[in-house]
């Protein structure tokens, strides 16, 4: 089946997560590829063949081993103090001098054990509250015990990750009110999605994970293509790529008046591909089986966490000898798979006018770096009547435009403006509490569901619908105020 | 229609939304032959709905209007026939991205209540994955079976009339995520792992106190689940308003311009306060909170068995 789960365990090539504590980073699978995550190095050829959400501890020399399952070494004097009256800071509770703790990681001394000497070597430890002891314990594993583990990409994973290593990237863009867009856009297998996003191709990895495979996707890009980082992060398999199409937004204007042809279209596209296969030289083979057909536009700063970035890097040095020898004969071949991907990417441009002529699609979202206005006005008109549609910003203001210019145009109801709030606790016998933080902010939403517009006609008669929100706004009489 | 599947005209047997207005609306059974009565006059199925386009502005008998909506999992929640308290689209939205649902996935719930969630949850694992549903009362259980039906969704869930707690879901081994909302959660814990994949998959508890939060969490850590997380998630709606501030007087359009507080010394400044002044108040658009929000739905418990 096509959504079926690839199978659980690790394999070379995956695409996979890594998870210390609430800390991720995406990662391809590749064997003696060097790693750094959370001050530590490693590679992961061990972790392959082992399943999905296995814990590794990392060994000197940089292997990965699955974490024993060790039964907690508890300190054998269960002695705990009830208050903190009698201790006092002096700075010399911990035995062991910073020299000392070095000396026990340069022995190769696991993670574990460093953390029982230093509770052996605190003169206070006893003396604090089963708690505080608890607490202590706690952050020194966090410290010394080198445990890692690999999780499957998914889209709870990977908006967590963008959210707290990249909120820049997906315009703070919360992973909660991620959650509510594909729920208010009632996204799912089958339909056929408009999607407007410069959020790295998260927003598109989501939907595309919610529609399994099943259904059509045309997104809309500015600039020369769109930016798919993130959503080759999911490691989608190859199918999920067949009926995803992407369409200019430079060229929107022109299909909706008419004007548009697949002569000028073919033209520009001709162009860009033209210019990307020559920025992204010969990786561009390589990052296609990867990620399908990326075009991530030059002023895209390469992001620690795509992993197919780094692979890049490493790729050019180790291909760049052999290339040399065989320029000449892969020249002929290049040009030829060039004709190929432009004909294959003409051919699914016109696809993708074609599909947003029938101005059917069954919603439309916006999540971009754009005043969502315009985008939303020009968008909707390719949008069946009676589906959701769902906007993104990371500020209220341009909702509030776009709420009173949708009202002015008329063809949508229900029309809301929300966000949400995320609170997280900390649950533990005795001590439980919000946590002490929470994000500050993670976006706005304005959503609604199209109707038929009937063009022309002002609907001023009608009730409810209309007189909904907005009051008449209340003028302040002026001979109030001597002005 | 379905509601798994977009369809674009009224068919005889549909469920509709009809939309009144602002958040006034109903659902109605589509039938030949049949009057559904609004306060703008009388909606004739035959010839006001079938065949006609979703979306389309129906007039009634009374010449006011209203629109028919293809029904969705969100409609369906906000005007389904309550036999329990529900969960909203705001939880729904976190636990299902949460526990990681996309089509195909399996998932155990319990219980079924007023099929809300149901609904979602069906419409994220179509076309072939499944939800066993566990509802402990029956007349809830046999409602809810029969909109499943009316929605065209049977194929796509099982419906089970026991006690979750003290028989579980009456499948194991084969989900890839279990949801509970039942009063006392850790004692289906031990189930919810038994019915989870060997390999595992993800769990969630929804429990309103945090009595109940901490009983689970630690029948949770006890059966061996891990990332226990709680979370809590609050929609906050704002309505859209200009609103008009008026100018204080502060006897300056008489005498001293300079004593405002505004910065008077920018002569466009100046231009652009006066005309201000003239009118009297500064208009500008708001969000503006609701006077009363929903404050606390319940605990949202998050784990992965592994």
């Amino acid at each position: 089946a096509m959504e079926g789960g690839p199978s659980a365990r690790i394999r070379e090539g995956d695409c996979a997560v890594l998870k210390r504590d609430e800390v991720f980073k995406a990662v391809s699978v590749l064997r003696r590829r060097k790693i750094i995550f959370e001050k530590q190095w490693f590679y992961l050829d061990n972790a392959i063949g082992h399943i999905y959400g296995t814990t590794f501890e990392v060994t000197s020399g940089g292997n990965l081993q699955p974490k024993q399952e060790v039964e907690e070494t508890t300190t054998e004097t269960k002695e705990a103090g009830t208050d903190n009256r009698n201790i006092v800071d002096d700075g010399k509770s911990q035995k062991l001098t910073h020299d000392d703790i070095k000396a026990l990681k340069d022995k190769g001394i696991k993670g574990q054990e460093i953390v029982q000497q230093l509770i052996e070597n605190s003169t206070t430890f006893r003396d604090k509250t089963e708690f505080a002891q608890d607490k202590y314990i706690k952050k020194k594993k966090k410290k010394y015990e080198a445990v890692i583990t690999i999780v499957k990409p998914s889209t709870r994973i990977l908006s967590t990750m963008y959210y707290a290593r990249e909120p820049g990237k997906i315009n703070h863009l919360r992973y909660d009110t991620l959650a509510q867009m594909l729920t208010l856009g009632n996204i799912h297998a089958g339909n056929k999605m408009i999607v407007m996003e410069t959020c790295a191709g998260l927003v598109l990895g989501a939907i595309m994970e919610r529609m399994g495979g099943y259904g059509s996707i045309i997104q809309m890009y500015p600039g020369g293509g769109p930016v798919r980082a993130a959503t080759s992060c999911f490691g989608f398999p190859k199918p999920f790529f067949d009926n995803l199409h992407e369409f200019p937004l430079s060229k929107v204007q022109s299909l909706l008046s008419g004007t548009f042809t697949t002569e000028t279209l073919t033209a520009d596209s001709e162009e860009n591909a033209l210019v990307e296969g020559e920025s992204n030289g010969l990786t561009e083979e390589k990052q296609t089986s990867l990620q399908e057909t990326e075009e991530e536009p030059t002023t895209e700063a390469a992001m620690e966490i795509n992993p197919t970035e780094e692979q890049d890097t490493m790729d050019i040095n180790a291909e760049d000898v052999e290339f040399k020898e065989n320029k000449e004969k892969e020249n002929k071949e290049n040009v030829r798979e060039k004709q190929i991907k432009q004909w294959e990417r003409r051919k699914k441009l016109i696809e993708a006018a074609a599909l947003l002529r029938e101005k059917n699609a069954d919603g439309l979202i916006v999540a971009s770096k754009f005043h969502p206005a315009p985008l939303l006005l020009s968008l909707l008109e390719f949008v069946a009547p009676s589906r959701p549609f769902v906007v993104y910003c990371q500020y209220k203001e341009p909702l509030l435009e776009c709420y009173t210019k949708l009202r002015e145009r008329g063809g949508v109801i229900n029309l809301k403006l929300s966000e949400t709030w995320l609170r997280n606790y900390q649950v533990l016998p005795d001590r439980s509490h919000p946590k002490l933080t929470m994000s500050g902010g993670g976006g706005y939403l304005l959503s609604g569901i199209t109707v038929v517009l009937e063009k022309g006609k002002s609907d001023s008669s009608n009730s409810e619908a209309l007189k909904m929100e907005e009051p008449s706004s209340k003028r302040c009489k002026l001979q109030d105020l001597p002005c | 229609m379905s509601f798994v599947e977009y369809g674009d005209t009224i068919k005889d047997g549909d469920t509709a939304i009809v939309f009144l207005g602002h958040e006034s609306m109903f659902p109605v059974k589509v039938q030949h032959g049949t009057v559904t009565q609004t306060k703008y006059g009388v909606i004739r199925h035959s010839t006001d709905l079938i065949g006609k386009k979703y979306g389309s502005k129906v007039t009634c008998s009374k010449g006011g209007w209203v629109f028919i909506l293809h029904p969705t999992p969100e409609l369906w929640t906000m005007n389904l026939p309550h036999r329990t308290q529900i969960l909203y689209s705001t939880d729904i939205s976190i636990i299902t991205m949460m526990l990681e649902l996309k089509p195909g996935s399996i998932v155990c719930e319990s219980g079924t209540g007023s099929g809300s969630l149901s609904h979602a949850l069906i419409r994220t694992v179509a076309p072939t994955g499944h939800l066993y549903t566990v509802e402990f009362h029956q007349q809830r259980a046999e409602k809810a079976r029969e909109e499943f039906r009316e929605h065209g969704v049977e194929h796509l869930v099982t419906v089970t009339n026991q006690d979750v707690c003290k028989n579980g879901f009456g499948v194991s081994n084969i989900a890839d995520a279990v949801f509970l909302d039942i009063p006392s959660p850790w004692e289906a814990i031990g189930h919810a792992k038994s019915a989870l994949k060997a390999e595992g998959g993800r769990i969630c508890s929804f429990s309103p106190c945090i009595e109940q939060v901490q009983r689970t969490c630690l029948a949770m850590e006890e059966y061996g689940f891990t990332e226990i997380n709680t979370l809590e998630i609050l929609l906050r709606v704002y309505n859209v308003r200009t609103i008009s501030l008026q100018i204080p007087d502060l006897g300056k359009a008489a005498e001293d311009n300079s004593s405002t507080g505004f910065d008077s010394s920018n002569p466009s400044h100046q231009g652009s306060l006066c005309a201000n002044l003239q009118e009297g108040t500064v208009q500008f658009k708001s969000g503006v909170p609701l006077r009363e929000v929903v404050g606390h739905t319940g605990y949202l418990t998050f784990a992965t068995k592994s």
